[in-house]
């Protein structure tokens, strides 16, 4: 990646932090004209862009088939739930050194330890699983989302099927998109080294990745794991956004919603992949009306791109895809 | 001159076929031996023997005086085995100069979190790892191609790219499965002197497997012969050349042994 792309980075990285830490949205300049109406969307879009860049790692550049992200997410969703909402009095005394920021200082701490419980479940989903290829992987991790799933439906002390309500409002725009470009750089930096090339050799050809002294087992793992904590940290900013959580919300729908994300910005791509995130989370809204015919559009969505791009939105191309580190700065 | 890959009595069978039986066969340090024998004779399955694809039913592999069957193949290579694939098995979305990067992966410093850091050392070691791949693509002739897609390349050149990538791996005993297939006499006869040449310069042990005759009696120290699994004959091309049960076995005549 050249310096570049870590300029242009670092720099929407600054300008986001700043309005992060003012608490509401509405008062930060620019999008104090923004409605709220477009503000979730917005967010909404943030969440499914890291969801889909997390995912992406696993069935993109490392070409296993996992169905289970929203298993992850839930994970993290309910982890980071279990800190500001059950436990919230005491948590936030234990934190009350930072002071006023003791709120806020909770919600980033929560979003964290939902991320790693969330790789945690990746690291048990990832190893047993990886003697399987192909679809038995994606029967396996789907199955494993719904275990969480149903898991969660039966543990009365995380509000059973009625889920959880009177989560704080702590997510942001700011917050989510700074996470959202955290996930970008980092997986896009991942796969953009010598080291991240192994993920890559592990898609095209295991028997040779192997044969070049690829650790594939470990590669796998390592994406499972990343791709995990990336769909906790998902998780908790969804919990902290809309304020309550149900195990309805993170059924294998979910799921499938991610992995078209993927496909269609095409496979190991991290510009389409975004690209695609934010269109399929406007989408969503316009159809808002016609729910029952979503399903039946991304199908269609997902036939057009397969006849006319194959590879993906921007999958295979230089451009813009150049300016996100997935793609490398070279050349 | 001591024994790098030691094969004791090694015997593979898929359900009823035995591929492999009971073959005896060793590689020194630094010596190029010729591995022929006819379409089936087991000379593929014996390298996937040795870099750990299979594991032996019975008998002993070892390298370098370690025992390696049952081991991953990454952990082999990692011991200093590298290999060609008889069917191309390149990293196909890959570029040319991005296959032979990802073959320096066994020995790279900066992992997982040099990557997200990207740090002074990080990037030095990358740029090092360009650099050194850059010059073994140019020992075979393939600098020009670096940023091209490896699937780009002629059938030939992907056969020497995927050399190229093993080499990456800085082994000790390189393994190679009809490099030469599909190349014409000439192109064959410059890509043996290639091979003679790595060899010397990295100073490898290498064991080819080769169906022109004529190339491998020219290159090879030594030559074994497989045929259905067995070893027939071993010696040096003059003795290999003499052999009965070679000649029978590549002419298909009967021999009817005194
Ligand atoms: N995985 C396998 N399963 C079943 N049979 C195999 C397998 N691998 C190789 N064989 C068989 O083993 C024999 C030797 O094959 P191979 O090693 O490819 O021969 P060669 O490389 O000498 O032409 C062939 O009969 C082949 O069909
Ligand atoms: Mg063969």
């Amino acid at each position: 990646m050249g310096a570049r792309s870590l300029v242009l980075i670092a720099a929407l990285a600054v300008g986001l932090v700043s309005f992060c830490f003012t608490g509401h949205p509405e008062a930060a300049w620019p999008l104090a004209q923004i409605d709220d109406y477009l503000l979730n969307i917005l967010i909404l879009a943030g969440i499914n862009v890291i969801l889909a860049v997390s995912l992406n790692i696993v069935n993109g550049h490392t070409g296993q088939f996992s169905l289970g992200h929203a298993g992850f997410m839930a994970v993290g969703a309910y982890g980071s739930a279990a800190l500001t909402q059950l436990n919230g009095k005491a948590c936030l005394a234990s934190l009350s050194f930072l002071g006023s920021a003791a709120p806020l200082g909770l919600f980033v701490l929560s979003l964290l330890v939902g991320g790693l419980l969330a790789a945690l479940a990746g690291l048990a989903v990832g190893l047993p699983s990886l003697r399987l290829k192909g679809d038995y992987l994606a029967i396996v991790t789907l199955g494993f989302g719904e275990i969480i799933r149903v898991m969660i439906q039966n543990t009365e002390s995380l509000g059973g099927a009625r889920g959880l309500a009177g989560i704080p409002n702590h997510t942001t725009l700011g917050w989510t998109w700074l996470v959202s470009l955290i996930s970008i750089y980092c997986v896009g930096s991942l796969v953009n080294s010598t080291y991240g090339r192994g993920f890559l050799a592990v898609r095209d050809d295991e028997i040779a990745a192997e044969a070049m002294g690829i650790n594939t087992t470990r590669y796998k793992v390592t994406a499972f794991v990343v791709g995990a904590f990336f769909a906790g940290l998902a998780g908790g900013l969804y919990a902290h956004f809309i304020g309550y959580v149900t195990p309805e919300g993170f059924s294998f729908l979910k799921s499938v919603d991610v992995v078209v994300m993927v496909i269609l910005g095409g496979m190991g791509s991290t510009a389409g992949v975004t690209v695609a995130a934010i269109g399929l989370t406007f989408l969503n809204e316009a159809l808002r009306e016609a729910e029952q015919y979503r399903m039946v559009a991304f199908a269609l969505l997902l036939i057009i791109l397969m006849i006319t791009r194959p590879q993906g939105l921007l999958g295979g191309l230089g451009g813009l895809a150049r300016w996100l580190p997935g793609k490398g700065g070279k050349s | 001159m001591s024994t790098l890959l030691a094969v004791e009595k090694v015997t593979v069978r898929f359900g009823g076929l035995v591929a492999v039986s009971e073959v005896d066969f060793h590689v020194n340090e630094g010596e190029l031996v010729g591995l022929i024998g006819p379409n089936g004779a087991g000379k593929t399955t014996l390298f996937n023997l040795v870099t750990g694809v299979y594991t032996p039913t019975t008998g002993r592999i070892h390298f370098d005086r370690k025992l390696v069957n049952g081991l991953n193949s990454s952990s082999i290579t990692e011991m200093g085995v590298a290999r060609t694939f008889q069917n191309i098995r390149l990293f196909n979305s890959l570029s040319v100069l991005d296959n032979v990067v990802a073959a320096f992966n066994l020995h790279l410093q900066s992992g997982f979190l040099g990557a997200l850091w990207r740090g002074a050392a990080f990037r030095s070691e990358e740029k090092q790892i360009r650099n050194e791949a850059l010059a073994l693509l140019e020992i075979f002739g393939l600098q020009a191609a670096a940023q091209s897609p490896c699937r780009s390349l002629s059938y030939g050149d992907q056969r020497r790219l995927e050399i190229v990538r093993a080499l990456a791996t800085r082994p000790k005993l390189l393994l190679l499965d009809e490099p030469a297939a599909g190349m014409n006499p000439t192109e064959k006869v410059d890509l043996m002197r290639l091979i003679r040449f790595t060899q010397e310069q990295f100073k490898l042990a290498v064991l080819l497997v080769e169906h022109d005759m004529k190339v491998v009696m020219g290159i090879c120290e030594r030559i074994a012969v497989l045929e259905y699994g067995r070893k027939i004959a071993e010696g040096t091309p003059e003795e290999i050349q003499k052999d009965r049960r070679v000649i029978a076995a590549y002419l298909g005549e009967e021999v009817t042994d005194a």
